[in-house]
């Protein structure tokens, strides 16, 4: 497998701009001769679709939902990173790029997180022509505020509805390029394939979700930005659609996989409440500023309500543990202790599935101290929030919390680039892994879905396109394309007439079961072997006892859950052998035979790398590659948060 | 100190939920449904119902939902003849199941406009939506080609005002609500999000005429002032950026029609 990184030669702050200036270009004459498939229409898709048609491009976007507003980059919350210095607190591309570089644990490609960094600005001045309604100061200029893991001020907001925003600026730009015809726009359309022509991406096949038929696309190259894979645990914070079967897909036509252990768990989410849930919900981690943490010190009073356990039989865990940050520890290490203390049977809240899992994150201090009226200023809709999930108040009893999948840092091997290793295949997004490295900081997801979007991928494609005959795609009808919509025809057949006992949601609660429980906040050897063969029987079972109503030839909900929960199984076993693998502990991937004393240890000697994971056929184990992960302007050190 | 979480209860209900095939008639079916917890989501009941069928052999609901936490704008069902449901200010996603009482029977319909066809029993068409943007819900800016983002200052109430309607997400409970099946409210909305800021002052009157227009071929009936919109809206628009809209309706027309050209392409003020 070919990994070379193409990271480009020079000093890091020169890399980008030399790099640019080497690009080829496509004549604007010539550009209306080249079709660009994107799949998705988050803020990367959106974006990069929007982008290509205003050159010039001829562009087809596809999506799974009813339209491209829908992506689930709608649901971040905090903000945008972007170092812009407006505070005047010193901030500068070089710390933004620092933060990003030491929050992913050393675990990311240096020269595109410092890309990353210098083509923040410039997404701040585009949303704001857009009209993102991002929140201003009295005087007319933008506001920023903190987030987690930086020391500066430069997170860019529109109230908790950033990700709304952003997304409704990209999919207004994308939706003014649908009316001038530049766009042809596929909602409730699935990627179910990949097409390859002598080794080049040249298309895909998607499934119309409305009338069941299977189409093939082809395309000079093909745009992948379908987001990420938490719903490999069942329960996340994803939206319900999210799948890994468009990346997936690729990787199966030979893209390589790279890091899919390393997912991100969210300390502040509303506990599970119950085994009908389908939906983990996640509330903004500024709660923890003036939040409690704790849980009983004995197992007996974790039944009772908490104003019925005094003082001094709670047990505030962090601030024991992490005296120096307390409640506000890291979002890893918060997360952990909040495990380990339910896995003792100290947990709160309704047993599911025979335990307590929650911990209280107590106000009653903050109102004691700053008065309800302040604690509902600053938090006021969260606390309503709360109350609509639970039913409960929390100005009068304390929340429970617990952690949930939030985001995934692994996704499909790119270069400098964001090409992956097959020729024409281009990924932008939470869908490939270039920048967040082992664990991803605050308000920097949005930053870099719309960076590879709007500033990274029209130049690069651009690229390779200049290398591509114009008027030398494939016809739709070329032998590789009927083969593939034949596949694929063929899978669908097979899910609808095995005719089993079993849902799909079975089948999906079950994978989730075993990924949370042994590839999720904490991982070890034993539990990731037994997980690995655990799932290779849970994929066996599948495909004899699942059951598949509905019928092809229309909305068939139960179809679309089943293709995704197929390929999250085959998925969910890469991860779990990745984790296995990986025998350090970084970021969010934490082996607790890794560790000095609750801190995940790493082994750069042995693990400055990224693990790309090749196919090698069905039912058959993936085959495990690296790419060095080379340093050249960042020292390594070893965070503390004691 | 009433602390709620240590009792969980559970609901037998009866369901009358619209099943229907696209572009033929439908029909309400009736089902049991027994055990629902009180903790559990609207959505989590329907998926226990469509578990219960799958169980039985039977094809399931299809129904429109994504996030589940209230802002995609993907849910869509009219409950009890309310969209949303019954309570004010959330989605379908967002209504749990202790609004409702044991023995309760609860009808589940789709969304009911003409301009919103049933796909398949609850999920519907609404790319009318899509088009009413595509026509005009937009600055223009390509990509690369904005200014500094500090040389537009946008006083904070005319911020704030974008961003009260600039929330909308899309969903259609107005349109589902209104018995002119008019979508004025989320137009109105996306015009008094762009209308109001500098940003959008040069393509104003254009952005109003085109996306006005393509409302009415989309099938979308007028406002009468019912206010029903108001009242079912998810993200609590008010009826103010109606009244918006036609103010800058009319200063639109007005202008194209004493304008040389009878254009309004010379755009803003």
């Amino acid at each position: 497998m070919n990994l070379d990184s193409k990271t480009p030669a020079g000093p890091l702050a020169d890399k980008w701009n030399n790099h640019k200036a080497k690009l080829r270009l496509v004549n604007p004459a010539n550009r209306r001769k080249y079709h660009v498939i994107v799949v998705g229409s988050g803020l990367a898709g959106s974006a990069a679709a929007a982008s290509f048609a205003e050159m010039g491009y001829e562009v087809s976007c596809f999506c799974y939902q009813d339209s491209p507003r829908r992506a689930h980059s709608i649901a971040a919350q905090g903000g945008i990173n972007a170092a812009k210095n407006y505070q005047n607190d010193g901030d500068s591309v070089r710390r933004l790029f620092q933060d990003t570089i030491k929050g992913g644990d050393y675990r990311a490609r240096e020269a595109n997180v410092y890309r990353l960094a210098q083509v923040s600005t410039s997404i701040i001045d585009q949303c704001v022509a857009q009209g993102v309604p991002f929140a201003r100061e009295y005087g007319g200029l933008l506001a920023n505020r903190s987030f987690g893991g930086a020391q500066v001020s430069r997170t860019f907001y529109a109230r908790g509805q950033t990700g709304q925003q952003l997304l409704i600026g990209a999919y207004s730009a994308l939706s003014r390029q649908i009316g001038l015809g530049t766009v042809k726009m596929y909602t409730r359309h699935e990627m179910l394939d990949l097409v390859l022509v002598d080794g080049k991406a040249k298309g895909i096949v998607t499934r119309d979700l409305v009338t069941g038929a299977v189409e093939s696309w082809s395309s000079d190259v093909v745009v992948v930005c379908t987001g990420g894979y938490g719903n490999v645990f069942y329960l996340s914070t994803n939206a319900q659609g999210c799948n890994v079967t468009a990346t997936f897909r690729a990787h199966r036509r030979g893209a390589g996989f790279a890091n899919p252990c390393y997912t991100q768990i969210h300390p502040t989410c509303i506990p599970v409440h119950g085994e009908d849930q389908s939906k983990l919900t996640l509330m903004s981690e500024s709660l923890r500023n003036d939040g409690r943490v704790w849980v009983p010190k004995n197992k007996v009073d974790c039944a009772k309500p908490a104003s019925e356990v005094p003082e001094e039989a709670r047990d505030y865990f962090l601030e024991r543990k992490y005296p120096s940050y307390g409640n506000l520890a890291p979002r890893d290490i918060a997360s952990r202790a909040a495990k380990e203390v339910c896995d003792e049977g100290r947990g709160v809240g309704q047993l599911v599935d025979g335990k307590r899992l929650g911990v209280y994150l107590d106000f009653s201090a903050a109102i004691k101290r700053l008065g309800e009226a302040e604690v509902r200023a600053r938090y006021g809709n969260l606390f309503d929030m709360y109350e609509n999930i639970t039913g409960e108040n929390a100005y009068k009893q304390p929340m429970r919390i617990f952690p949930a999948v939030h985001y995934t840092m692994g996704g499909l091997w790119v270069d400098y680039n964001l090409q992956s290793n097959i020729p024409g295949l281009f990924v932008g997004g939470e869908a490939n892994f270039s920048d967040h490295g082992a664990n991803r900081l605050g308000a920097s997801a949005l930053m870099q879905g719309l960076a590879d979007g709007y500033f990274v991928l029209p130049y690069t494609v651009t690229d390779y396109l200049a290398g591509e005959k114009s008027g030398s795609r494939p016809s739709n009808d070329a032998p590789e394309f009927k083969a593939v919509v034949k596949d694929v025809n063929d899978r669908v057949a097979k899910l609808l007439s095995i005719n089993g006992t079993k849902s799909p949601r079975y089948y999906h609660k079950a994978l989730g079961k075993i990924t949370w429980e042994k590839c999720g906040m904490a991982r070890d050897k034993a539990g990731l072997e037994g997980a690995i063969r655990d799932l290779q029987a849970l994929r066996e079972d599948f495909w004899k006892n699942v059951k598949v109503v509905g019928s092809g030839d229309a909305l068939a909900p139960e179809l679309e859950r089943a293709g995704r929960v197929a390929d999250f199984l085959d998925f969910g076993i890469m991860m779990c052998l990745d984790a296995l693998t990986r025998e350090e502990s970084c970021g969010g991937h934490f082996r607790t035979e890794f560790q000095d004393a609750g801190e995940a240890k790493r082994d750069d000697a042995q693990y400055a790398h990224a693990a790309v994971w090749e196919w090698t056929g069905e039912g058959q184990l993936p085959a495990r590659h690296v790419e060095p992960l080379v340093y050249e302007e960042t020292q390594l050190s070893t965070r503390s948060y004691k | 100190m009433v602390e709620s979480h240590a009792k969980e209860t559970t609901l037998a209900l009866k369901l009358r939920v619209w099943r229907q095939r696209r572009g033929q008639p439908g029909a309400f079916e009736e089902h049991a449904l027994a055990a629902v917890p009180t903790s559990a989501s609207f959505l989590e009941m329907m998926d226990m119902l469509n578990e219960q069928l799958i169980k039985a052999g039977k094809d399931t609901f299809a129904f429109d939902h994504d996030c589940r936490e209230g802002i995609c704008g993907m849910c869509s069902m009219t409950i009890n003849g309310m969209p949303h449901g019954p309570i004010p200010g959330v989605t379908t996603c967002q209504l749990h199941m202790r609004n409702f009482r044991d023995g309760e029977t609860i009808t589940v319909e789709p969304w009911r406009a003409r301009a919103f066809p049933v796909l398949k029993d609850l999920a519907v068409d609404r790319s009318g939506f899509d088009k009413v943007i595509q026509s005009g819900g937009f600055i223009t800016v390509r990509t690369g080609s904005a200014p500094e983002a500090n040389n537009i200052p946008v006083p904070k109430p005319i911020a704030d005002e974008a961003m009260d309607a600039a929330e909308c997400i899309g969903c259609g409970a107005c349109v589902a609500s209104c018995k002119n099946g008019s979508a004025m409210l989320f137009v109105g909305a996306k015009i008094n999000h762009l209308n109001i800021l500098p940003q959008g002052q040069a393509e104003r009157d254009r952005r109003t005429l085109a996306m006005v227009k393509t409302m009415d071929e989309a099938g979308f009936g007028n406002c009468t002032n019912y206010g029903e919109c108001q009242a079912h809206c998810p993200k609590s628009i008010t009826l103010d950026v109606i009244a918006k809209l036609n103010r800058d309706y009319l200063r639109a027309r007005v202008k194209e029609f004493f304008s040389s050209t009878g254009k309004p392409s010379k755009g803003g003020d």
